[in-house]
């Protein structure tokens, strides 16, 4: 029996490390390549000895598709290919082929530099990693190889992230990456086509939220950042580079253009400028609002957002700037000085300048840390939002936090809704689970099983879901079989099965149903006939013609849709059975008929055989 | 299946291709030739077109001078210009499923097809190829809309004055058929019926056609198309390019095994070498800039003005010209600019990879930052102010009939020192000239088409193999100025099928096969109606015919057969040879089985069971098909 298998390597009943293998049709993909932010360990990469000991891993997987460029998704992909061994296809969307390398690189240098991990991959393996990654269009079809295609999807999320199918014959399977059902300030909302999955394996991280409208989140979020500039506080914003990070900068600066504010805004890394030009070059692959106007004012330059000012981040509170600029009027000067939002990366407070200001700022409870997205477990972002006020820090050190902490679920996953819907969209036979926590799956899976009726499933990491499937088997039909079937009154009906001969030729994986006289022909077979004759002794006194006649309209009277005939040298036929009196038999009162029928016509023969056999009706007299 | 071709210009294409109970229109190109025929419509009201005089017959008969207008012994109509649609009356369009649109400029007559023929279907095309089109579409609305001409000629249209008239009026065609331009209205209406598709993309429609786009190298977003069920497959070849110009490489492998190939969109100057052009164009501009002059290049905004500017930015700098403005004048200068650097997935590799620095992929970005290239919506405004001369003017329209470049005409026209250099290949620059002359200013012609040139066709042919290839007629015979150039035509085996407008073309397919799906069991029967009181009659068991027992083949090899009969318990058997084979006799059953190479007739009782005893062992000496 053909069957899905797909075992999650990261990602099962977790967030981080996304990666999942699925073998389809005799296909092995691999799904994703992510790192889990909440490791410094081994931990942090899936462990790839599962899909081979010993051999290489080009040979075990056809390809390896990467959904979107954040890096629990494709984090582990240089160490994957270029430490571990892999030299087959890699495939993602072009912006994520631009963006990705960057982040990579950047998390190296993190790694490397700043913790000064050794045995960490190169610039140099990044870059050869880069190299065998295949740029996909959306809803392009690629062909992996004579089987295997698969075909991307727009999912939202960030900047390139796209959903995939996976497909071979009449199997497939879509992968889902993240995806955002909701159109947000820079990106479309997800959609797919009813493209009707075997499988449809989806990311649940919001699988228990329902969340309230998006303008009242940014409205709260909006009015806590103005609240602490107010009274003179600093706004910390956590954020990864790309992403959020732009659409946040978009609802700042309009609304600081909208309020004339003066406060500054910083953003963090060098990388912004880079990161806001991507944006810029790749303006297909954002919402339509801001397609539609980028000729006018392309919305990814910003006014109000300027680079990092370091002295800005040393002051743990309250300070005293250099006189800058015409104070505004709208704001105190004394306020002024002290207040300001920065953006700063990485998003998660695990590493880098996020957390090196969020320790300098911390102590003071005029300040603010507003997480905009998701933390993984073990992360400092994921301690404080969980209530820890203590933070134990290298070197045995306890940080306090005095500062305001507030969540805002900025970060672009579909919430329960929004899978439901998605789910909805495509129509898959069964839905998979990854990229959540086990608790708030286990209330999604019923959800989805109850309301859906689809068979739902959520292996963790290293277990393996197994579905069967019914392929469907194309042939080709010759146009003379079919329409010899047509000629007999029915038409062939979509989608219903119905029964007809033929015979089947199967030559290099091209199969041909064919009428079986062709058959015969194109294997140079000559047909062999079988026929039969049967005496069949009737009693009859009369002469043989009446007997004849007799026996015409008898079968005639019981045959009303065959053509019955009487041929002028005295033999009945019905359809091609040859009914004939035989040479005149010694007792008068018998007369001997001859049935003769070739096998092909072996039902009607043997019918008539044994109707004749009960004798002829009394004629009228 | 059937081509109805609605279009004689040959790179200008709308064809309907029917093809398994879908109607699919190949492309919706505009002949915009037929706007040479009118006066220039100027931007600043110019005497010198408006003193010309009306045109008379040689009896002297002035009636038509009111419509007619003389210049330089050539005739123009002065009324609002007008262009030749693709043929409405062939076939019924509202009838057609689907347009698919191969590039920008192949798309220039849909608001005359969606609008107004009852068209009810979808229109596929490329992300760039619906942007651009639609700048081109916009400029040619605003070009034509925002000098309002009153007056609208018709009575020369009229077939007992237009034989009078002198050519090319007299011999123009379906002058009854040519119509105004479309609105913004109409425009937008029509762009909203198309959907976007990428390349590569497969496409079904209703279940039995799934059309694929696939790059063809000539302009952003360009494409050809598959058209394909599951055993015929019919490739639209419509301007393509193997130049490494901007677009991403043509994908030439997709269009093997096609049964019928269509082609159309070759290249209008199959002499001039492209790069060759490029070269003559920069010396040219450098050598009347140089000289004090002013350079005009009527063009598009899109498409190979991108090229032209690649190469100025290389080119200026080392020929000393830096300090000389370029100038960009079109209603959608902006926005073809802004649109250019955006679409890097269909860009050449080269182009791909500057955008991952990031980087535009386009040194146009470079130019406008550094001032030496500037754009304007129009001549009035900003321009007047900044306008220096000498300097390279870059604007529309290319027929020289209608835009800013008919007020550089006027103005530039007197003096030698300016030229006017014509790189587009649309149109004749004679005839786009006439109504200048006399004209004092330099011409240059360096026609750059990218499009296939003939020697590449049929590599290109030899490479695919299509089993045919239809084509327009003029790309069957050398062009009618060259006419002892047998190489400029299409050279293939079998020829190539060639039409012209109005004509309907049968593609030769042989249909042989169909797709089913076969399922690993059979399904199940339906269930006999279970007839409780009815009395059963005789008639109810009279068995189907129509179900079909299956074919046999082989032979019986009587030895063998004899053992098998005795081992089943049959005894005393007598074998006799005949001529053609063996008679084997079952005395004691009274039964006689006639053996030879092909067939086998069993002759017995009416005793079915030992009929069907003797079938089986047949049965099994043969194989069923």
């Amino acid at each position: 029996m053909p069957e899905i298998r797909v075992t999650p390597l990261g990602a099962g009943q977790d967030v981080g490390r996304s990666c999942i293998l699925v073998s389809i049709a005799g296909k092995n993909v691999m799904l994703d390549c992510g790192m889990h932010m909440g490791f410094n360990d081994d931990r942090r990469f899936p462990d790839f000895s599962y899909i081979t000991q010993n051999g290489r891993l080009t040979d075990f997987l056809d390809c390896v598709i990467i959904s979107h460029f954040h890096l629990d998704h494709c984090g582990a992909l240089p160490y994957f290919s270029e430490m571990v061994g892999y030299d087959g296809p890699i495939y993602m969307t072009h912006p994520t082929q631009a963006i990705c390398p960057i982040l990579l690189e950047d998390y190296r240098k993190i790694a490397v530099d700043k913790k000064g991990e050794a045995n960490f991959f190169t610039s140099q393996m990044i870059k050869d990693c880069m190299k065998k990654v295949v740029a996909v269009h959306l809803h392009q079809t690629v062909q992996v190889d004579d089987e295997l295609e698969i075909k991307a999807y727009y999912a939202g999320h960030v900047l390139g992230a796209a959903m995939f199918q996976i497909k071979v014959g009449s199997e497939s399977v879509v992968y889902t990456g993240d995806y955002n059902m909701t159109p947000d300030r820079h990106l479309g909302a997800a959609w797919i086509d009813k493209c009707r999955p075997n499988l449809l394996i989806t990311e649940s991280t919001y699988a228990t939220t329902i969340r309230d409208s998006k303008r009242c989140r940014e409205r709260d979020f909006l009015k806590k950042v103005h609240e602490t500039v107010e009274r003179g506080g600093k706004v910390l914003i956590p954020v990864f580079a790309l992403g959020r990070a732009q659409e946040l900068c978009i609802l700042l600066e309009t609304f600081w253009e909208r309020m004339n504010l003066k406060v500054p805004i910083y953003f963090s890394t060098g990388l912004t400028e880079k990161a806001n030009h991507y944006y810029k070059l790749f303006i297909p692959w954002t919402n339509q609002k801001i397609r539609k106007t980028f000729v006018q004012r392309n919305m990814f330059e910003f006014k109000h957002i300027k680079a990092f000012d370091r002295a800005f981040a040393d002051n743990p509170g309250p300070m005293v700037r250099p006189a800058a600029g015409p104070a505004s009027t709208s704001t105190p000067v004394g306020l002024l000085s002290s207040a300001g939002v920065v953006f700063a990366t990485p998003g998660m407070l695990h590493a880098g300048q996020s957390l090196q200001i969020f320790r300098k700022w911390a102590g003071n409870e005029k300040n603010m840390v507003i997480m905009p997205g998701y933390c993984v477990q073990g992360t400092v972002g994921h301690k404080i939002l969980s209530g820890q006020r203590k933070l134990e820090m290298e070197g045995r050190q306890v940080l306090e936090v005095k500062m305001q902490v507030e969540y805002m679920s900025f970060s672009a996953h579909a919430d329960a809704k929004g899978i439901m819907q998605l789910v909805g969209q495509a129509e898959p036979e069964s839905v998979l689970l990854v990229h959540g926590e086990a608790k708030k799956m286990e209330f999604l899976k019923q959800k989805i099983e109850q309301e859906l009726r689809v068979n739902c499933y959520m292996p963790a990491n290293g277990e393996t879901v197994t579905l069967p499937t019914s392929p469907s088997i194309p042939v080709g039909i010759s146009l003379g079989l079919l329409k010899r079937e047509m000629a007999q009154g029915l038409l062939p009906e979509a989608k219903k099965p119905r029964l007809l001969h033929g015979t089947l030729i199967m030559k290099d994986s091209n199969f041909r149903l064919v009428s079986s006289e062709q058959a015969l022909k194109e294997l140079g077979l000559a047909e062999h006939q079988l026929r039969f004759t049967c005496r069949v002794h009737l009693h009859d006194t009369r002469k043989e013609q009446e007997t004849a006649l007799r026996v015409y309209s008898h079968l005639k009277s019981v045959l009303k849709d065959h053509c019955v005939q009487h041929l002028p040298d005295g033999s009945v036929t019905v359809e091609s059975v040859l009914l004939q009196a035989a040479a005149p038999s010694e007792d008068p009162g018998t007369k001997v008929l001859l049935v003769s029928w070739t096998y092909q016509d072996e039902e009607l023969g043997s019918f008539l055989t044994s109707l004749l056999k009960k004798g002829l009706p009394q004629a009228p007299s | 299946m059937k081509l109805y071709c609605l279009s004689g210009h040959p790179t200008l294409p709308c064809n309907v291709l029917k093809f398994k109970s879908t109607t699919i229109m190949l492309d919706c190109g505009l002949d915009m030739t037929s706007t040479l025929n009118f006066l220039p419509l100027p931007l600043v009201q110019s005497p010198r077109l408006s003193n010309l005089p009306g045109w008379s017959l040689k009896d002297g008969n002035a009636f038509l001078d009111k419509e007619l207008k003389e210049c330089s012994g050539h005739v123009f109509v002065d009324s609002v210009p007008e262009f030749c649609l693709p043929e409405t009356e062939l076939i019924d369009l509202s009838t057609v499923d689907v347009i698919l649109i191969s590039n920008y400029h192949c798309m220039m007559a849909l608001p005359y097809i969606t609008e107004h023929t009852g068209f009810t279907g979808t229109v596929y095309a490329t992300e760039p190829t619906v942007q651009i089109g639609r700048l081109l579409m916009e400029e040619l609305v605003n070009f034509i809309e925002r000098v309002p001409k009153a007056q609208s000629a018709s009575l020369w249209k009229n077939k007992d004055i237009q034989r009078l008239l002198p050519s090319p009026l007299k011999d123009a065609v379906e002058v009854s058929t040519w119509r105004r331009c479309y609105t913004m209205q109409e425009v937008n209406s029509a762009l909203s019926k198309i959907q976007l598709v990428g390349y590569s993309q497969k496409i079904e429609l209703f279940g039995a056609v799934q059309v694929t786009p696939l790059s063809s190298g000539y302009a952003l977003g360009s494409s050809n198309w598959i058209i394909q069920s599951h055993y015929e497959k019919v490739s639209y070849v419509s301007g393509s390019s193997l130049l490494t110009t901007h677009p991403q490489p043509m994908d030439q492998a997709s269009l093997k095994n096609s049964d019928v190939l269509v082609l159309t969109g070759l290249t209008q100057i199959p002499t001039a070498n492209p790069d060759g052009m490029v070269g003559e164009f920069c010396s040219n501009l450098a050598l009347t800039v140089r000289n004090g002059g002013n350079v005009l290049v009527p063009c598009y905004p899109s498409g190979v003005i991108y090229d032209l500017l690649e190469c100025l930015y290389q080119y200026i700098d080392s020929a000393g010209l830096s300090s000389v403005p370029l100038y960009f004048i079109s209603p959608v200068a902006n926005s073809s600019l802004e649109f250019s650097q955006i679409f890097a997935e269909w860009l050449c590799h080269n182009k791909q990879s500057k955008v991952y620095l990031p980087e535009p992929p386009f040194p146009h970005a470079e130019l406008i930052q550094t001032n030496k290239l500037k754009h304007y919506p129009s001549i009035h405004g900003d321009f007047s102010n900044d306008f220096r001369q000498p300097c390279v003017v870059f604007t529309g329209h290319p027929s020289l009939r209608f835009g800013d470049v008919v007020h550089f005409m006027e103005l530039w026209g007197k003096s030698s020192l300016n030229t006017v250099i014509f790189t587009e290949p649309d149109f004749s620059y004679l005839e786009a000239l006439a109504p200048y002359q006399p004209l004092a200013m330099k011409c240059i012609y360096c026609p750059i088409d990218t499009r296939l040139n003939f020697i590449q066709v049929s590599k290109l042919l030899k490479e695919v193999q299509p089993l045919h290839v239809v084509c327009p007629e003029q790309y069957t015979q050398p062009p009618p100025a060259q006419s002892h150039r047998m190489d400029l035509m299409i050279d293939c085996q079998p020829p190539a099928m060639s039409y012209r407008r109005a004509e309907v073309l049968a593609l030769p397919f042989k249909r042989r096969y169909e797709k089913i799906e076969i399922m690993p069991e059979p399904p199940p029967r339906p269930a006999q109606p279970t007839s409780g009181k009815k009395r059963k009659r005789v008639s109810d068991d009279v068995p189907d015919c129509k179900v079909l027992k299956p074919l046999l083949s082989g032979s019986i090899p009587v030895e063998q057969f004899v053992q098998t009969l005795e081992k089943h318990g049959f005894s005393d058997i007598k074998v006799e040879d005949t001529a053609k084979g063996h008679i084997v006799l079952l005395q004691e059953a009274e039964t006689l089985i006639q053996i030879e190479e092909d067939s086998t007739h069993i002759i017995c009782d009416n005793d079915e069971m030992l009929r069907v005893r003797l079938r089986d062992l047949v049965l099994k000496f043969l194989q069923k098909f």
